[in-house]
């Protein structure tokens, strides 16, 4: 029992590790080369939900002010209309203060996940389809001057001269 | 894994990787420096510029590996043998759907781009799906089709210029006498109060990595589905 509630307190994390070492195992121990690339994906995406979860606080919103804060003005049309993704297109130009904006609205940290791993991850993805890219570029590549995407006869042929 | 019990718990707004002063700078002092709600896009393309720069500058360079890579000129294809699914006669039901679909795909795609700072979305988001409409209209036609609009040549041109967008507002806020991709000083050519200023520089650095985002996002695609010729298709 004590082992089950120390697994479970920890979720995320146990999840984590065992994606990352079922796309670690697909990377080295895999023949084919396509399925190597999965096990990279698999790996990039362990990483993604490891960051993301780090940034997970106890009752917070997405890291996106609500409209109602943004926009004090227009209290009484949006009132109680808690959505992030309301279309704020106008009064965004009727006070600006010249150092602060909204200098009256305090933002409370805790209402709010962390933002910081969001833009880390956004880096991570893109950087991993230009990876798989790339890679899967290769692969059509190696194919084409081979006829295989196995590792092994890839490297009989070229141990044996083509 | 013995580390995994000195990990923070799930959800705790005291974690180190939460309660960091940093982080809560972002979250508390964004909208006031900056004016923008969207704090993940106020942080990606102002306070973290350089980084998104050479992302943007990452996937440039990926498109261009990939169409150094397989790219082939010319009609030395030995295996000229066309795929049996390959048919000349467009399907009507597929033709329609897609007439359809694909320009509210590319409305929804400018939403994106050009909300990026106000709601969930921003330059990447919007360009992929920019481009995932070319894509689909390479499927469901060919890639002739498809290449009639994006054809190969504008698709480099695209991708740089929106490289070119986005180093552009940096050396902007550069020869106004800031540090590089300081928006805020960009004022002095625009209608806008410092912090605006910040704001409408982000939604331009959006429109930046959009342009090469849909590029690039084709470009790979194409590539990789016509096995580097160009011709047609899957």
């Amino acid at each position: 029992m004590e082992i089950f509630e120390a697994i479970s307190a920890k979720f995320n994390f146990w999840i984590y590790i065992i994606i990352m070492m079922i796309g670690l195992y697909a990377m080295i121990a895999k023949n084919n080369l396509i399925k190597k690339l999965i096990g990279m994906s698999i790996f990039q995406t362990a990483i993604i939900l490891f960051y993301v979860s780090i940034g997970v606080k106890d009752g917070a919103s997405i890291p996106i002010l609500y409209h109602d804060q943004v926009h004090p003005e227009h209290h009484d049309e949006s009132h109680g209309d808690h959505s992030a993704h309301s279309p704020s297109t106008d009064g965004h130009d009727s006070h600006a203060a010249e150092d602060r904006y909204l200098p009256e609205l305090v933002v409370d940290g805790n209402d709010f996940a962390n933002p910081l791993p969001h833009v880390l991850m956004l880096t991570a993805i893109v950087v991993g389809v230009s990876t798989l890219g790339v890679g899967l570029a290769v692969t059509q590549k190696v194919y084409r001057e081979y006829g295989s995407i196995e590792e092994s006869e890839i490297l009989e042929m070229i141990k044996s001269g083509k | 894994m013995s580390a995994v019990s000195d990990f923070p718990d799930w959800g705790d707004p005291n974690s180190p990787a939460n309660s960091y002063r940093l982080s809560q700078h972002y979250v508390t002092e964004t909208i006031h420096e900056t004016s923008v709600p969207n704090m993940v896009t106020a942080v990606l393309a102002d306070y973290r510029g350089y980084d998104t720069m050479f992302e943007t500058v990452v996937i440039f360079t990926a498109g261009i590996a990939i169409i150094g890579i397989l790219r082939r000129f010319g009609n030395d294809d030995k295996d000229a043998a066309k795929p049996t699914l390959y048919t000349k006669k467009p399907d009507l039901i597929i033709d329609t759907t897609c007439r359809l679909m694909i320009p509210i795909i590319q409305l929804f795609a400018l939403y994106v781009i050009a909300h990026g700072h106000h709601s969930p979305g921003g330059g990447f988001q919007g360009g992929v799906i920019f481009g995932a409409s070319f894509i689909l209209l390479a499927v469901s036609r060919d890639l002739q089709a498809a290449q009639k609009w994006v054809p190969e040549k504008r698709i480099l041109n695209l991708a740089g210029i929106g490289v070119l967008i986005y180093a552009g507002f940096g050396l902007g806020s550069l020869l106004l006498g800031q540090n590089f991709l300081d928006y805020a000083i960009l004022h002095k050519i625009m209608p806008a109060t410092p912090i605006e200023a910040r704001s409408h520089s982000m939604l331009g650095v959006e429109i930046g990595v959009a342009f090469t985002v849909t590029a690039i996002m084709f470009s790979i695609y194409s590539n990789l589905a016509s096995n580097g010729s160009m011709k047609e298709g899957l």
